[in-house]
């Protein structure tokens, strides 16, 4: 099956609709962060979170009725997969966390059936994985970025930097917007996202290289076009089986990782997109030097033709 | 394409079995001279309690001072330097001398007390303050320390295969599989321990060597400071009943013996004010010397408690107070459930991936999915030897890598089916689809092996959970993708000898 033979767009004539289309998810993006902001969850925040499986009959405002009349602290109540399984949230400031926890299980324990869950997190620790994610973030990026510089060449890196910013950016702007709440699991998925992005603009780049030494008299834009057309179809490909997996993960890997899957999943798409339509117009901006490529050889490629040769 | 050499096959084909055998543990019980490890569940999926513990830092440094002003009171006395002040708090020591002159000889004879003190004065006060190589060595060493207490006071609970590891510089973590409701633990770890023998103070006056407080029934009570005798000298203690109240007897070593006996023989007719972590718990009056070493704690216990301070006398002190800054807590249903729905996510995952590249590529979809096939194999069988941690976000990193594992071939594949349309023979086409894939599939891998390490790195229990799947799945998937597939390839080739591309390729 060839999804697209022979396709020839011209991509590079649409760069300021791809320049609009990012720019207009940016500033969404900082909207949402400045007006919305991001639900948090207790890993960051710091406090507690009972999943509960209730009895027959139960029913949320049941259980939400007997917290409040505890009239000690403020607690949020969702249902959680199912009307039977209820999740409490609650970031306690005025008396101990574990103490709290105590309060809710004896008060709700004639409801319940089991307890599914119980997370406490005191607001250190909160403030700390606060900081290790941060640092997470910005040391995966940009040791990404430097083995691109390593392996290409400084606006290979920053076209794919650029593009990598982009992804983790628009991808934190989806979990405010869907009220996704962030926690450790989510930070796992857009570090993943990131790799799953630079691996699809390595692709990309790897033709661009290839397209330099191949087509001496191309312009720069004919050799972008050509590349990301060639690659198309394995960009399709690819994000597609990425996508039916996490769908299906989506979809039967139950509550407790959906929002890291939901995220994964529009980080794919996202990735995709700016792969292709970020970090390339940036190159097109940065204009790589053709003759830098020639001169370079790839040294594992280069063992490949060398072979070929004898062959 | 030229067919592999037979090194090449016999580690392919070594790499595949041995992979086969140490995953097969996890689906069937293999006799027994064969491997029987299987994989390693976290406790999001097999059930339990995650603790991280903290210890008091303050307390710790506030004791360490208290315990050099002792020394150094000691030193100066001994070479009769008079001192008008000693204080002490969590942050440093401060001597006050009484005459200035003195300044230099006081810090002369009390420099070399501990290693990595820095001293500095100011007219007549010398400050003491620990470096912070010697702050850290010191919160280690009682990290240490209250990583034994810990350990036997979750042995005494008979909780299997518990985990107990420091992290950081003062921190323990405690994990406690198919523990449900870690309540009683927490309860246990929670208390310092500390116990401690007084006599009362006949003066009845409140001096800086005297405490104030009250006794188990609520009296004022004024007893001497100094501890005649602490927990450090106990040999066992027991639950046991007096006159049918629940009791703790306790037995004492032979120099706490001994200091027991004395305590008891010069103060018949006094009493004796036993505490615990600061608070009175029975302060019984001597009617007779007692030369044993063993006698009982008598207090208004339930059945509980005096079980509960016995496991506590039994396994020691905490040398600093501790504090549960972090818990996480999986009930066995929700393990189950999310050990269900993961299976079923990753079955179908797979069986979808699986489905599409058939469609897609056709044959060569299906050699595809024959890699893939033992891909899955491989990253089970280096799980289980590994004995890494599988953990849901894990299970979610191996559906993952099921999508992201195909990308190789189709990069493959792609440039296969570019090279034969440009006009290359069929052989030609395969060659250089292989040779033009390789460097793009290996530099897009290890950016995603970057991703994994810095997880690992960053993250926690069920993240670094995440990180080592989809690092595995990325290194067996190259494996797989590359030289499983290629194999395949040519062995077809040979059989067939075909000249172009098999159908709806």
């Amino acid at each position: 099956m060839n999804l697209l033979p022979n396709s020839n767009f011209n991509f590079m004539s649409k760069t300021r609709l791809f320049f609009f289309t990012s720019l207009f998810l940016l500033i969404s993006t900082v909207g949402l962060l400045t007006f919305k902001g991001i639900n948090y969850g207790i890993d960051f925040s710091g406090g507690i979170l009972i999943e509960v499986k209730v009895k027959d009959g139960v029913t949320i405002s049941d259980v939400r009725k007997k917290i409040s009349s505890l009239k000690r602290f403020d607690s949020s109540l969702q249902e959680f997969g199912s009307s039977q399984d209820i999740l409490i949230r609650s970031s306690v400031n005025d008396i101990e966390l574990n103490q709290a926890v105590e309060l809710i299980k004896n008060t709700i324990n004639e409801q319940v059936v089991e307890f599914r869950r119980v997370e406490i997190v005191g607001p250190v620790i909160g403030e700390e994985l606060k900081k290790y994610a941060f640092y997470a973030v910005i040391f995966a990026l940009l040791a990404m970025m430097m083995y691109i510089w390593i392996r290409f060449e400084w606006q290979y890196g920053v076209g794919a930097l650029i593009a990598l910013f982009h992804d983790v950016l628009i991808t934190i702007g989806f979990v405010s917007l869907l009220d996704i709440e962030f926690g450790l699991s989510v930070l796992a998925a857009i570090l993943t996202i990131a790799g799953y992005s630079i691996n699809d603009t390595v692709v990309i780049f790897d033709r661009v290289r290839e397209n330099f030494s191949k087509h001496k008299k191309k312009e720069y834009e004919e050799i972008f076009n050509l590349s990301i057309n060639q690659s198309l179809n394995r960009t399709i490909m690819t994000s597609l089986t990425t996508l039916v997996a996490l769908i299906t993960l989506y979809l039967f890997g139950g509550e407790v990782i959906s929002g890291f899957t939901l995220a994964m999943i529009i980080g794919v798409v996202i990735g995709t997109y700016s792969s292709n339509f970020v970090a390339v117009p940036v190159l097109l901006l940065l204009k790589p030097n053709r003759g830098a490529i020639e001169e370079f050889i790839d040294p594992v490629k280069a063992k490949f033709f060398e072979k070929e040769q004898n062959d | 394409m030229n067919q592999y050499s037979l090194i090449k096959k016999i580690f392919i084909l070594t790499v595949v079995i041995f992979g086969f055998i140490f995953a097969l543990p996890n689906v069937v019980k293999l006799p027994s001279f064969m491997p029987s490890k299987t994989v390693k569940l976290g406790l999001d999926l097999q059930g339990g309690a995650h603790l991280l513990l903290q210890v008091d830092e303050k307390s710790v440094m506030k004791e360490f001072y208290d315990g050099l002003g002792d020394t150094v009171r000691a030193k100066l006395r001994s070479e009769k330097i008079g001192y008008k002040k000693i204080s002490s708090d969590s942050n440093n020591l401060s001597v006050t001398i009484s005459n200035e002159s003195q300044i230099e000889k006081a810090r002369k004879v009390t420099k070399s007390i501990v290693e990595d003190l820095s001293i500095a004065d100011n007219k007549n006060v010398i400050t003491y303050k620990l470096n912070d190589f010697g702050i850290n060595n010191k919160l280690l060493d009682i990290v240490e320390q209250t990583i034994e207490v810990i350990r036997r006071r979750v042995d005494a609970t008979g909780t299997q295969e518990p985990l107990i590891q420091r992290q950081g510089n003062n921190r323990i973590v405690v994990q406690l599989p198919g523990v449900e409701n870690p309540n009683e633990i927490k309860s246990l770890l929670g208390r310092t321990a500390k116990l401690s023998f007084h006599l009362e103070d006949s003066t009845g006056l409140k001096s800086p060597s005297t405490i104030r407080t009250i006794d188990e029934d609520g009296n004022i009570l004024i007893l001497k400071r100094r501890a005649y005798l602490t927990g450090k000298n106990l040999l066992d203690a027991q639950p046991s009943y007096n006159n049918n109240l629940p009791v703790v007897s306790f037995r004492f070593d032979s120099s706490g013996a001994r200091k027991f006996g004395r305590l008891t023989s010069l103060n018949v007719g006094k009493r004796i004010v036993i505490m615990l972590d600061g608070k009175v718990i029975s302060s019984p009056v001597v009617n007779e010397p007692i030369l044993g070493g063993s006698g009982v704690i008598s207090g208004n216990f339930s059945i509980e408690e005096v079980n509960e301070l016995s496991i506590l006398l039994r396994a020691g002190a905490l040398p600093a107070p501790l504090s549960v800054v972090e818990e996480r807590t999986v009930g066995p249903g929700l393990g189950a459930d999310s050990i269900a729905s993961g299976k079923m996510a990753s079955v179908l995952g797979l069986l979808f991936v699986v489905l599409f590249m058939f469609f897609a590529y056709r044959l060569f979809g299906l050699y595809a999915n024959i890699a893939l096939a033992i891909n899955m194999v491989l990253i089970l069988s280096v799980l289980t030897i590994l004995q890494a941690t599988l953990t849901l976000p894990g299970i979610a990193g191996i559906v993952l890598t099921i999508g992201m594992a195909v990308d190789a071939n189709v990069l493959i594949f792609e440039r296969i089916r570019e090279e034969y349309n440009s006009g290359s023979k069929l052989h030609t086409a395969l060659e250089k689809g292989f040779n033009s894939a390789f460097t793009t599939i290996l530099d897009a891998n290890i950016t995603g092996l970057i991703a994994g390490i810095i997880l690992y790195v960053f993250g926690t229990g069920p993240i670094q959970g995440f990180a080592v799947t989809l690092s595995i799945g990325i290194v067996t998937s190259m494996f797989s993708a590359i030289m499983i597939t290629r194999w395949i390839l040519i062995s077809w080739v040979i059989r067939k000898n075909p000249t172009e591309l098999p159908k709806g390729f």
